[in-house]
């Protein structure tokens, strides 16, 4: 179990942020717990990636052939975090419109779709 | 190495850019036509790729990274029929959509136009690409832009609740198949579909292959709306405006069943061969859960965009059906369905948006007879509801046709049946809001059953419409062309055949990767003698017969509340009407259960397929 | 579904799960040992044949180029979906921007924070072209640097500058230097096609690795990748702060 301890990470922020979601009162709220639910992604590929004794790849000051961590995880990694910060910068705006017409912030408040 | 696999994704991003530069610069009717002229010519594209790819598919590498000493480098676009043909549907799709907004909305930026074509951008890349992160890229991309579109009229208060639910499920969605693919990065090492799919057969199909393949199957059942993933999308389809309901019903969904059969061919059919059939039991169950819980919600549906978007669930349901027989005839008898069925129900959708356009509601209830003067739009509701039911001959009769023949013969006669139930409920439903809203049958507006306190039904007003207009022929040609190309399907020579070549190929995964990692370029012509020559559906004419007549018998039952003699028939009267109560409560349009059910689904499934593939 | 009884179905669903992932973690190769071909070749190869000394950007823009254009056009669609979703309604009317949202009464900035939030404003904004413009050679890139070009925006809007800053913002111009960002980057990729046969190919000279100007597409693609993300980021802003600072019902009253 050790030897997975950072995955555990991801799978407990996995968790944390779904219970965030599904038992939040309030808008702003569900979609930070969206961004921690999102964030176990980010520690799951970098804790894939990890090379035990390796420095960045980056090889400005060090020659090639030092041992480096995975690069490609580091890629991944990025493009998710954009993902994440775009999906949260729309559901803001969401957020932003849900108070300014319906006063309110709290998901069981809106109830003009069921069925 | 072939130049036009980029294109289609190039030529749509780069107008968009363009269109959001140019915006306040430029007119409503030249950004109309720029949008229109984009996606016209990138449907012409991909019908071009769909020609070539014909014999052998097309593989272009990005970057010029082909692969080097057996290692891929870089990403690649696999093109193969199926692939392409998707591709083509919604190009055609997008077309249709955006010449319907060439009237529906009174007033609209640029900034529309440009999201539309994004999305045109990024489900075509969703269906070329032969890279597993690549496709979680476009399949972020074509979400985030649907999210944008589907929240089109913020300031209605219903569209916020929808778009919020719709984001909220997809995202984490996303988030269960990026996990299967850094798992699957993590064992192989590789993000190409092929280079993965080699690898995992070397070794054994062990925990973490079970797993990585429960969360990529989960997360695209989200998009495709499998049960019990689904409940984002009714309330999507209510909010969102016409245009973008077209596309979401034609292509969001196909999409989510087309990555998962992609990603299972390529990557796992060879490790998970040995437990074939205990999958093929898995899915078959979720199929029919899908379809069955779709036709009966879409039975007891009033609104009209919630109606089809639960006929759009019960049809994922049967496609899902033909594909989880795991065999090339299913397969092919799925992928025409697919195509003919996207077709149908965004055909559907133009005909529900003239209504909206017309009368500012699509509540059944508040509709009732005031369509009498729309005979064509009636017309066309009729026969796409005729062609939900699998009429011949449709495109839909075709592919339903193969898929209860490979059913058959696979040994699950009982698959024919839930497709007569399925599609004969489902239609049954358009059939019967068509003769309600267009000509005045049923009880009129106020002898209705109290409903469960369902939606108001005044779906955000369409931003355009006025009590006196009438539709224009752009509104409602985009329809009759739809069903035109689905009648064509139907009936053009050869394509069974074609059809079935295409889904060998499509099922071949060592095929897929000597063609992609190889540069293998040969012909399908051994592995399709393999597996035997297209069947003829000759024998499934009375089955279609019968889910038509009964489609048509069911819609007009009345709605009036039945009066029954004797206890115990109202005892059980009671306890059918208590349960759709309960179904329809469940699903409350509330984020917090959407996301319980999708984790409640993931589990349920990880669960039984740790069962049966171990 | 009541929310007691979601509750515990939320509650067991999750536990078991968790469980189902922890399992198929399991099968992951110890924390630290990952071996992966892919990686190790380009950790050996990448700076040899890109002239790049940042194998990470030389993996974002150029082996894995088309990736980044997908992510950047993500970028793309949500800041526009913004704009829509938070664009004047019909019931609203701008009035003159105020600095405070209406109603709030936060004390206003002291003259500290105002002077040094505008003397930072420069020294940042360099730092962010700095950023991009090195992102092939040292930690950063185009994404990294256009975040932190926004926040040169963001840094007059705490100073208390916003309606200054608001009248000075040639906001079409940010517009279009958003979709020259996009645009240019598929610009650069049909390039590719068209020269070469590939999309995306580096069609430019490679260069010396560790000299700025090196490594072919990869600084171009940065400079337009970090010119959509800052004006991006920038719209964002400027699209929320709208909301509060200038938008008001139509006829008055508070919003």
């Amino acid at each position: 179990m050790i030897g997975h301890l950072p995955q555990l990470v991801a799978v407990w922020l996995f968790a944390v942020g779904l219970y965030g979601i599904v038992t939040s009162r309030n808008l702003v709220h569900m979609v930070i717990c969206l961004s921690v639910a999102q964030s176990s992604t980010y520690v799951l590929l970098l804790s894939i990636g990890f090379r035990a004794g390796g420095t960045a790849p980056i090889f400005l000051d060090v020659p090639v052939g030092t041992r480096a961590v995975d690069p490609v995880v580091k890629a991944l990694a990025l493009t998710d975090v954009v993902v994440g910060a775009t999906v949260t910068a729309l559901l803001l705006a969401l957020a932003v419109q849900a108070h300014k017409r319906h006063g309110t912030l709290d998901p069981e408040e809106f109830r003009s779709l069921r069925g | 190495m072939p130049l036009l696999p980029p294109l289609p994704v190039a030529l749509p991003l780069l107008v968009a850019a363009l269109l959001v530069a140019a915006g306040p610069f430029v007119r409503r009717r030249v950004a109309d036509l720029t949008a229109i002229a984009t996606a016209g010519a990138t449907t012409v594209l991909t019908a071009l790729l769909l020609a070539r790819a014909a014999d052998h598919p097309l593989v272009h590498w990005f970057s010029g990274w082909t692969p080097r000493g057996g290692l891929v480098l870089g990403i690649d676009f696999a093109v193969d029929v199926a692939g392409a043909a998707l591709a083509t549907l919604c190009g055609v799709l997008m077309t249709a959509a955006l010449v319907f907004t060439w009237r529906y909305f009174e007033a609209v930026g640029t900034l529309f136009h440009a999201l539309m074509l994004v999305f045109l951008a990024a489900v075509l890349g969703f269906c070329l690409t032969g890279d597993l992160f690549n496709l979680f890229v476009f399949f972020e991309l074509l979400s985030v832009a649907a999210y944008a579109l589907a929240g089109y009229r913020a300031e209605d208060p219903g569209t916020l609740q929808g778009t919020l639910n719709f984001a909220v499920t997809n995202s984490v969605g996303g988030i269960l198949v990026l996990s299967g693919v850094a798992l699957l990065y993590g064992r192989s090492g590789s993000l190409n579909l092929a280079e993965i799919g080699r690898t995992l057969e070397r070794g054994p199909a062990d925990g973490l292959v079970v797993v990585a393949f429960v969360l990529l199957l989960a997360g695209f059942f989200v998009k495709a709306a499998v049960v019990p993933f689904h409940f984002w999308l009714a309330d999507a389809y209510a909010v969102a405006p016409a245009p973008v309901c077209i596309l979401l019903a034609g292509v969001v969904s196909e999409l989510g069943l087309y990555a998962a059969v992609r990603v299972y061919w390529t990557v796992f059919a060879g490790v998970l061969a040995p437990h074939a059939a205990g999958l093929r039991g898995v899915l078959l169950g979720a199929a029919a859960l899908t379809a069955l819980l779709g036709a009966l919600m879409c039975y007891l549906q009033q609104h009209l965009a919630r109606l089809l978007a639960f006929a759009t669930v019960s049809h994922v349901g049967l496609t899902l059906a033909g594909i989880a027989l795991l065999q090339p005839d299913g397969l092919a008898g799925a992928l025409l369905y697919l195509v003919a069925d996207g077709l149908v129900k965004a055909a559907l959708f133009v005909c529900v948006g003239v209504v909206q356009f017309r009368f500012d509601t699509v509540d059944e209830r508040a509709l009732h007879g005031r369509g009498r003067g729309l005979p064509v739009t009636f017309g066309l509701l009729l026969l796409g509801g005729l062609a939900l039911a699998g009429l011949p001959p449709f495109g839909t009769f075709l592919g339903k046709a193969l898929m209860e023949d490979a059913a058959g013969r696979a040994g699950h006669p009982w698959v024919a049946w839930l497709f007569v139930v399925a599609s004969a409920v489902s239609a049954a439903a358009v059939l019967r809001a068509g003769l309600h809203v267009f000509a005045g049958w049923g009880p009129p507006a106020g002898a209705w059953r109290p409903g469960p306190g369902g939606p108001d039904g005044s779906a955000a007003p369409a931003p355009g419409g006025s009590a006196s207009s009438r539709p224009h022929a752009t509104m409602v040609a985009p329809a009759a062309a739809l069903l035109l190309v689905a009648l064509a399907l139907g009936l053009a020579p050869g394509l069974s055949a074609r059809a079935h070549a295409a889904a060998v190929r499509f099922s071949d995964q060592r095929a897929y990767a000597a063609a992609v990692l190889d540069g293998a370029t040969g012909p399908a012509g051994a592995s399709a003698e393999r597996a035997g020559p297209a069947v003829q559906p000759s024998g499934t004419l009375p089955p279609a017969a019968l889910t038509v007549a009964l489609a048509v018998a069911l819609a007009a039952v009345p709605a009036r509340r039945p009066h029954t003699r004797g206890r115990r028939r109202k005892a059980a009267l009671h306890g059918v009407l208590h349960a759709t109560l309960a179904l329809r409560r469940l699903h409350s349009g509330q984020v917090g259960d959407s996301i319980a059910w999708l984790v409640a689904g993931t589990a349920g499934l990880g669960a039984l397929l740790t069962a049966v593939l171990r | 579904m009541r929310s007691q009884t979601q509750r515990r179905v939320f509650l067991v669903a999750m536990a078991g799960l968790a469980a189902f992932l922890v399992w198929g973690m399991a099968g992951l190769p110890r924390f630290g040992t990952f071996a992966g071909a892919y990686s190790q070749f380009l950790n050996a190869h990448a700076v040899a044949q890109r002239a790049a000394t940042n194998v990470v950007a030389a993996i974002t823009f150029d082996y894995r180029g088309f990736d980044t254009m997908g992510e950047e056009f993500i970028l793309f669609a949500a800041v526009v979906g913004v704009a829509i979703l938070l664009r004047t309604q019909r019931d609203e009317e701008e009035r003159s921007p105020t600095e405070e949202a209406e109603g709030r009464h936060a004390p206003a900035a002291s003259n500290a924070v105002r002077a040094l939030g505008l003397a930072m404003v420069g020294p940042i904004v360099v730092f962010g072209v700095y950023v991009v413009a090195h992102g092939h050679l040292s930690p950063g890139g185009g994404f990294q640097g256009g975040v932190v070009l926004a926040t040169g925006a963001l840094l007059v809007y705490l100073s208390g500058e916003y309606v200054t800053l608001r009248r000075v913002r040639p906001e079409h111009l940010i517009d279009a230097a958003e979709s020259a960002g996009a645009g240019g980057y598929v610009a650069i990729g049909v390039l590719g096609l068209a020269m070469t046969g590939s999309f995306l190919e580096n069609v430019l000279p490679l260069g010396r690795p560790g000299a700025l100007l090196s490594a072919g597409i990869i600084l171009p693609i940065n400079a337009a990748v970090g010119l959509e993300v800052a004006a991006g980021f920038v719209l964002l802003l400027s699209e929320f702060l709208e909301q509060t600072l200038v938008l008001q019902p139509r006829g008055g009253g508070t919003p």
